[in-house]
């Protein structure tokens, strides 16, 4: 692969492909597919959080996939998102626990906070909020939701505005 | 198989026998005791994804799925107890609850997998009553229609282009209620065999597009024919409506063409009705051309044929018959040539070295069954863009590589295979020639075998790489090895000495030899002796008269062209119209009237293609299959041998009193019975040739012949724009 690297044109950043080469390496040859979770979430972040038809091109041209198998596991995923979304991935919790202790509420004052239906961004790009997200197994601090992969418990309307306003 | 491997399952109170390994539907399904299933086939991998075959099994806590559950001894299955009922119901109620209900206006209906078990298993009336998903439709290309919200998530389709195809063109996008089929980006699917997953589909989600909506399924009549493009005839079934084709199908052959069916054999029948198609006999009259009745066109060719036997002598009518007619065709034509005295008859139209064609095998082809290919563990094949020529070949050898054979190809270009190859010898800056001898020298030095005078020639320039050891290692240590000339190959202009060289490095490798050969009947045209140097059986002839190069170089002052469109279907067509032109007398027997003919024939014939006629073809296997007629012949077409026959009547020929096409087969067998192949190295060999585009004798798929290039479907694909405009049907713009 030496030679590939020190070649490679394509959109992937050093970065992106020297941590792809590292999941690839755990997997027995020719079993490289199993890294393209690895490889998406990688190349996601570097893309100021979303995935283009030719980044996950790109991956199945680095990894020698068919590029389907790399839309199967980017659009079967909910972390991975296939469309131009915000900055910040602002995900409230709406599973059981979070419910009974008022996720509505919260989902309704962040839709009405921040002018945004969940699953749409905000216009200036700075918040997208996902539109549903399971249970994060944090329901000792419900109700909670999950900003940029943080968890923040016990929210409250007031607890929810500072965190939200702190977002750049 | 040792009796380790059997064993006994009890299935609905019947013992059964099974193997070790085997799934329980297998075992059903060799008992006729039927399971329901959408995503299981017997040629795909297991996904137990559709939950149909679910069955009681005695002492498992629930039903299990028979198509991925192992048997086991003395396991006690139910597939009709209440249990299973329940279970199988259940889960079509499920698979239901998405499905449109359209089968009206659905092609599928009336042979659907899914209407049919809905029949048994379906409930009367849903409890569904919340809204029906609906999915948007996707656009694959020409050849396959998409209803989307059809389908029930089986990924046959997907799976078929992961195994059997080798390249994954459909998947699975979106989870849970999200879930769709499809390219995710607007793709088309090119594969040249993709047309199966139309038959794949158990559901109408996937259908035959150029078929949509033209028929139904119960209005039809079945034919079962063979294939007319590539020479391993597979075997298919015709529908027909009111006499009109309307779709091919794959009729199962696992000896051929196993349940497959390569796409241009699948939508090749559109061009049967191309808008210009010959209605009626032609015939030119003073410069001017009109349409004429049979008798007259037949008198006037007899007439013709003869006057120029009589005028200039027989050795001045020559004939070029298409190597995908018909062994009739074939047998008829060239006893009607030599009937009026000429010896001047070929089919091999592509080829341009004939240099040591007394060796050639009496029936050309691959020395071994299909499933003798795929059996090789070494194959070094020769001068062939494998997919493009001989699809379902392809596909064997396909099979082979994946099964761990070592394929080495030396090729013009390094063609797209979708599976493991070993090894491509490049030939861009070298030829065939160069790298084949390069090989030879490798094995020889190998085995320590010493050249003879006429092979020394050849190796001496020759150069050995690491690559050739490689490959010639390989097919030394293979049990069971190949050299597999191809299509390119065999239009070489050096192919004598490709062949020789093959000959030598089969023999100093301990592997075989084998051919694919041009259009669909080469090995029945051989036999039935539409060659110059040899008669029907493949006995040599008295004198040995032009072959198809020197006829195509210099035609004589009479031509008989049978079922070709001399242009894209000679090799060195260059000019070949205007020396046509110059001709006296020219009869076409052909489906298709080109305003190219009207220049240089006197007489059109028009006649039945492969769907209108009955006949037979000699398979690359040695397979002799015969077929029947199942389409109305459009205008006034008449089958060849039938056209044929009357020729030789009126021409006062002996041997033309055939009543059916099945006569003219009895009297070829009859010739044929006796005849030996003979295969010997004559020694004489083309002169060497240098610096020239072998890329160049690469015929694209959908161009192989005059029914192929007005498939207006195959044309639209993406191999199809490869071909000239000239070959595409004028709607086609």
């Amino acid at each position: 692969m030496s030679d590939a690297v020190k070649s490679y044109t394509g959109p992937l950043s050093q970065h992106a492909r020297d941590v792809i080469d590292h999941w690839v390496a755990k997997f027995p040859e020719g079993q490289q597919r199993s890294a393209i979770i690895a490889a998406l979430r990688e190349v996601q972040h570097d893309n100021q959080g979303f995935l283009t038809p030719e980044l996950m091109d790109a991956v199945a041209e680095y990894l020698d996939l068919p590029p389907i198998q790399v839309y199967e596991v980017a659009t079967f995923y909910s972390m991975f998102e296939t469309r131009p979304v915000g900055r910040h991935h602002v995900s409230v919790c709406t599973n059981i626990s979070c419910m009974l202790c008022g996720s509505d509420d919260i989902v309704a004052h962040v839709e009405k906070k921040l002018g945004i239906k969940t699953g749409e961004s905000t216009a200036d790009g700075r918040i997208f909020l996902k539109q549903e997200e399971e249970c994060l197994a944090a329901c000792n601090g419900a109700p909670m939701m999950m900003v940029d992969h943080v968890y923040y418990e016990n929210l409250t309307p007031q607890k929810v505005d500072e965190i939200l306003d702190n977002l750049e | 198989m040792s009796n380790d491997d059997q064993l006994e399952i009890e299935v609905n109170g019947v013992t059964l026998p099974a193997r070790k390994g085997q799934m329980l539907i297998e075992a059903t399904d060799a008992a006729g005791i039927y399971i329901p299933r959408f995503c299981y086939h017997e040629k795909l991998s297991i996904a137990a994804n559709c939950r149909m075959c679910l069955v009681e099994v005695e002492k498992a806590p629930k039903p299990l799925p028979a198509c991925a559950t192992p048997v086991m001894d003395g396991m006690k299955v139910f597939t009709a107890s209440a249990r299973a009922i329940s279970a199988q119901k259940a889960t079509m109620e499920f698979l239901l609850i998405n499905h449109p209900l359209d089968c009206p206006i659905c092609d599928q209906g009336g042979e659907c997998e899914l209407q049919d078990l809905a029949m048994g298993y379906g409930r009367g009336v849903s409890r569904y009553s919340e809204r029906k998903r609906v999915v948007r439709d996707k656009n694959l290309g020409p050849l396959i229609s998409t209803d989307m919200t059809r389908c029930i998530h089986c990924t046959r389709c997907v799976r078929f282009g992961q195994e059997i195809a080798g390249i994954q063109e459909l998947g699975t996008t979106g989870r849970g209620e999200h879930t769709q089929i499809g390219t995710y980006v607007e793709k088309s699917v090119d594969h040249e065999m993709s047309g199966n997953i139309i038959d794949l589909c158990p559901v109408g989600a996937l259908n035959n597009k150029p078929y949509r909506f033209s028929a139904r399924a119960w209005e039809m009549t079945q034919h079962a024919s063979v294939a007319a493009h590539d020479c391993v005839g597979s075997n298919m079934f015709a529908h027909v409506y009111n006499g009109i084709a309307k779709r091919i199908v794959p009729q199962p052959n696992e000896a051929i063409n196993e349940t497959w069916l390569s796409d241009r054999d699948r939508f090749s029948f559109e061009g049967i009705y191309a808008a210009d198609r010959l209605q009626s006999p032609r015939i030119r009259i003073d410069g001017e051309w009109r349409d004429c009745g049979w008798d007259e066109a037949l008198s006037a060719v007899a007439e013709g044929l003869k006057g120029i036997a009589a005028d200039h002598g027989p050795e001045q009518i020559s004939g070029l018959i298409s190597p995908s007619a018909t062994s009739e065709e074939h047998f008829l034509f060239a006893r009607l040539l030599r009937g009026l005295g000429s010896v001047n008859i070929d089919h091999r139209i592509r080829r341009v070295d004939f240099h040591g064609q007394e060796a050639d095998p009496v029936a050309p082809g691959l020395g071994m069954t299909l499933a003798d290919l795929e059996a090789q563990q070494a194959l070094l094949v020769v001068g062939s863009d494998l997919r493009q020529e001989v699809p379902i070949a392809a596909h064997r050898v396909r099979k082979a590589a994946v099964a761990g054979a070592d394929v080495f190809f030396v090729n013009p270009g390094n063609y797209e295979y979708l599976f493991p190859v070993a090894g491509y010898l490049d030939t861009t800056s070298s030829s065939i020639i160069d790298e084949l001898a390069g090989l030879v020298r490798a094995a020889f030095a190998r085995t320590e075998t010493r050249p003879d005078a006429n092979l020394a020639e050849v190796l001496a320039a020759a150069e050995v790489r690491p690559e050739h050891e490689a490959a010639v290692a390989k097919l030394i240590a293979a049990e069971r090895a190949t050299v597999l000339l191809g299509l390119i190959a065999g239009r070489h202009p050096g192919y004598s000495r490709i062949r020789m060289l093959a000959a030598a490095l089969a023999a100093a490798t301990g592997a075989q030899v084998g051919s694919l050969t041009e259009g669909a009947n080469s090995g029945g045209a051989a036999m039935a002796g539409t060659l110059p140097h040899r008669i029907c059986g493949g006995a040599a002839a008295e004198t040995t008269g032009l072959n198809a190069a020197e006829i195509i170089a210099a035609p004589t002052r009479g031509m008989v062209l049978m079922g070709i469109e001399p242009e894209l279907d000679c090799a060195n067509a260059e000019g070949l119209l205007e020396r046509l032109a110059d001709t006296l007398f020219c009869v076409v027997v052909t489906p298709f009237a080109t305003p190219a003919m009207e220049t240089y024939a006197s007489v059109l014939l028009p006649v039945g293609t492969f769907a209108e006629t009955a006949g037979s073809y000699l398979n690359a296997a040695g397979e002799q299959q015969e077929f029947s007629g199942f389409a109305t012949p459009v205008g006034a077409a008449r089958p060849g041998w039938k056209i044929l026959r009357v020729l030789g009547n009126l021409c006062a020929v002996d041997g033309f009193d055939y009543v059916s096409a099945a006569e003219v087969t009895q009297a070829l067998a009859a010739v044929c019975e006796d005849s030996e192949p003979s295969i010997e190295n004559t020694g004489q060999l083309a002169p060497a040739v240098a610096g020239f585009d072998e890329g160049g004798l690469r015929v694209p798929i959908y161009a192989v012949d005059a029914v192929v290039r007005r498939a207006r479907s195959l044309q639209l694909t993406k191999w199809g724009e490869s071909v000239p405009d000239i070959s595409k049907p004028a709607d086609a713009a």
